[in-house]
């Protein structure tokens, strides 16, 4: 506790809310990536950590650092500007990666033939590619809705 | 009063991050199929990176951010290119 002992309580309070809030979000994330019970269901549980749990970290780090105070020995003072790198950075790549996890997962699946997953979707304006399914000339699997997908 | 405030919240937020870290190498370590290791490893490398930058809060030095940074952008690249690697068998084609 170098320089935190001179932040008036204003600041420290929410600094502390933030901190607390984004901490607990990204445990329960984590607690749901190591709880659910289907990949595509736990696909869905660390975004709650990239997404409100770094915010609230980040904007704790943010509050505190632009807190401007010219005692001696405060060192925390600069530039907000990692802050905003890792938010921005952090917010565009999270659903490009969980994106593409999700579409090799699929394709896996697929490939496997794992009962309960949809079939691939012809499109006009994509060559038909044979699944390892369809490529034994079998119709695509019946989707049903009512079932849980793939226990694994 | 905000020391003992502060004191709280940041051994807090590390000791939750650090169990969301031991969460995800759980499912890093055990799970079932590729794709959900490559989830861990996705979660484990943004759950450091926060407590990377709570680390650099307690302690007040700008590097850690910057080490946060760094750790963001390799999460990235190791996740896309394990996903590209789940998909086609090779990460360059």
């Amino acid at each position: 506790m170098s320089y935190l002992d001179t932040l008036p309580p204003w600041i420290a309070i929410p600094v502390a809310f933030f901190l607390i809030l984004g901490s607990t979000l990204t445990l329960l994330g984590a607690f749901g990536l190591a709880r659910l019970r289907d990949f595509y269901d736990r696909l869905h549980a660390p975004t709650l950590g990239t997404s409100w749990g770094a915010a609230g970290i980040l904007l704790a780090s943010m509050i505190l650092m632009s807190w401007n105070e010219s005692e001696p020995g405060w060192s925390g003072l600069r530039p907000v500007l990692h802050e905003l790198v890792i938010g921005i950075f952090l917010m565009i790549t999270t659903p490009v990666t969980l994106m593409l996890l999700g579409r090799a997962a699929l394709h896996r699946d697929r490939i496997e033939g794992t009962p309960g997953i949809p079939g691939a979707v012809e499109r006009a304006d994509v060559p038909h590619r044979p699944t390892g399914e369809e490529a034994d000339g079998e119709a695509a699997p019946e989707i049903d809705i009512s079932d849980a997908p793939g226990e694994n | 009063m905000s020391a003992v405030i502060m004191s709280f919240a940041l051994t807090y937020a590390q000791i939750a991050l650090a169990l969301a870290a031991c969460l995800a190498g759980y499912r890093l370590l055990y799970g079932p199929r590729a794709q959900d290791r490559v989830l861990g490893l996705d979660t484990f490398y943004a759950t450091a990176m926060l407590l990377f930058v709570v680390t650099g809060i307690r302690v007040g030095s700008p590097f850690f951010f910057e080490a946060a940074m760094v750790i963001g952008v390799l999460a990235f690249v190791a996740t896309v290119s394990l996903a590209k690697f789940l998909i086609r068998g090779e990460v360059i084609e």
